[in-house]
């Protein structure tokens, strides 16, 4: 089942770079944000804290917040202001994990 | 003089134009920026590993981008240019700054504040599903990385972006499922006189609309979005029109109604605000040549009130030219006088933009109690109502105080326009005595391993 919220058109012919989320090896091209890398293989980026609900950010643009995210070494982030580096471990936690 | 200290926040076109304005007089600003590179949302550039033209990424408007580009490097070795940088902290004379990770000071002597602007949403229910998501982020999807939300997708709210950025994915290959705008045709045919003033704008957002049309995508006035349809994802939206509700299948819906100015700079740095009918907000105030309420302090750009990107360039140059004459250094008088008057005609145009995309008011919106008002923190209609009843709150900071709307990780840039229409349609009095969320330092969320304390 196609999980992507997004697909890739324009210079498609970028390096590809090599990431995983929580666990599972995936691609992406250089130049993604973490939050084009994400979405483009899974329907969201980050749960909420309050309902468990899952999100996939808002407004791409650093002003919503709502896509914070963590690698497995623990460093946070905005995904939609930070670009995918090659050999990124992502963490998001599983739906239903409130505060 | 010329030893002061002068700082832009913003490189966006308002921001560039300044600093190059500044430079062109002798001036070494410091120009900071939130972005890796310069041109600001409008203008946003790509990463550098994406090969496209700037027809492809700015349309018609790829000249003024590549001159607002070429303006910023042409400068680039007369200015201080601090891009990745967060300016999280306002105070007398003093900037707290983020940039790698780690906090930094910077002292100004004059400011020129251009901070642009975000989109104004408004609430439907399904709107925190992954799935919807805002006009803007559509488009930065689009214009930064080459992607489509979708594949199926419908554009729902108000303001000349919703056509643009509607044009831009159709001519990008995306299915556009439909256009739903609040505004009602009618408006659009009475703001023709002030349009008219910018024939070649009011040309282009013609044919943004004929092109839909030719496509055979429907587009519906005087219609508002009511749910996001799915579980775990958008399968559809269920929309009004009079009353009548209709479904259409999407696996996305873009929303915004129209934009507002990120003013959190200018409120810490102690700027006066005032209240504007127009953009249904409180907005710093600005003289027509860019000064606030505060000496050392210039506006300039949608940050101050939105006008759009050509007024937001010259905007840009008179704040900067106004600054010069205020610290008495020479400048070009005429020029300043050429400036007002395009200036002058832009706003005329802006105007007619406000009266074709009104921003609305709750008036026919759908607002269930348990529909999600604070996306940071969940709360909903429900709580907000009970506390405002209950407390017989007023006021927007008290509204925050109590219930945590606009307290959360966004401090209120996705919730505040629908808490400050929610009070005013509580109150009874009216958005202006609703006040606005005060801003609070830090303005985005700093790590806490950025100011020294390690982590747990």
């Amino acid at each position: 089942m196609d999980m992507s919220l997004l697909r890739r058109v324009k210079s498609t012919d970028r390096p590809t770079l090599r990431f995983r989320l929580n666990g599972a090896p995936h691609s992406a091209l250089e130049g993604d944000t973490v939050l084009t890398a994400v979405l483009a293989v899974s329907n969201h980026l980050r749960v909420s804290e309050f309902s468990g609900q899952e999100r996939a950010g808002f407004c791409f643009m650093g002003a919503c917040q709502d896509c914070w995210m963590a690698t497995e070494n623990g460093d946070r982030f905005r995904a939609c202001s930070t670009l995918l580096t090659d050999g990124m471990s992502l963490v998001v936690p599983d739906s239903g994990r409130t505060l | 003089m010329s030893t002061d200290r002068v700082v832009v926040i913003g490189a966006g076109p308002a921001g560039i134009r300044a600093a190059e304005t500044l430079v062109r007089n002798g001036i070494r600003p410091v120009l900071i920026d939130e972005a890796a590179r310069g041109g600001g949302q409008i203008y946003r550039q790509p990463p550098r590993a994406f090969r496209r033209s700037g027809k492809d990424l700015y349309g018609w408007e790829a000249p003024k981008a590549d001159g607002v580009h070429s303006a910023l490097a042409r400068i680039m070795p007369d200015i201080d240019y601090h891009p990745e940088t967060l300016v999280w902290n306002a105070r007398e004379g003093k900037l707290d700054l983020l940039r790698a990770g780690r906090v930094a000071e910077i002292s100004f002597d004059r400011i020129i504040v251009a901070t642009g602007a975000r989109d104004r949403v408004l609430p439907f229910e399904g709107w925190t599903m992954p799935g919807v998501f805002s006009l803007g982020a559509a488009q930065i999807a689009l214009k930064y990385q080459g992607a489509l939300l979708g594949p199926r997708i419908v554009f729902a709210g108000t303001g000349p972006l919703l056509y643009l950025v509607a044009y831009q994915y159709a001519a990008a290959g995306a299915a556009v499922a439909g256009v739903i705008d609040s505004a009602p045709f009618g408006a659009q045919v009475r703001a023709l006189p002030d349009l008219l003033r910018q024939p070649v704008t009011l040309a282009k957002g013609l044919f943004y609309r004929a092109f839909l049309h030719a496509r055979g995508i429907p587009v519906w006035n005087a219609a508002l979005p009511v749910e996001a349809l799915g579980s775990g994802t958008v399968e559809g939206l269920t929309w009004s029109r009079k009353g009548q509700r209709q479904d259409i299948a999407c696996d996305a819906v873009a929303t915004g109604f129209g934009l507002c100015s990120e003013t959190q700079i200018a409120d810490l740095l102690g700027c006066k605000f005032e209240y504007d009918d127009s953009q249904r907000c409180y907005l710093p105030q600005v003289d027509g040549a860019g000064r606030s309420s505060r000496a050392e302090v210039y506006l300039a750009g949608d940050g101050s009130g939105i006008g759009g990107a050509d007024l937001a360039e010259r905007a840009g140059e008179r704040a900067a030219l106004a600054l010069l004459e205020d610290i008495g250094h020479s400048h070009d008088n005429a020029r300043a006088v050429v400036l007002d008057g395009e200036i002058g005609k832009l706003r005329h145009f802006r105007r007619g933009l406000e009266t074709a995309f009104p921003a609305p008011g709750f008036g026919d919106f759908q607002l269930n109690d348990d529909l999600i008002i604070c996306r940071c923190e969940e709360i909903t209609f429900g709580e907000a109502r009970r506390a405002i009843a209950a407390n017989e709150i007023s006021e927007l900071n008290r509204l925050k105080a109590l219930t945590r709307i606009g307290m959360g990780r966004c401090q209120g840039r996705s919730c505040a326009p629908a808490a400050a229409e929610l009070l005013a349609q509580c109150s009874g009095g009216g958005l202006a005595s609703a006040g606005r969320l005060r801003a609070q330092a830090p303005i985005k969320p700093v790590p806490l391993a950025a100011i020294g304390v390690p982590p747990p």
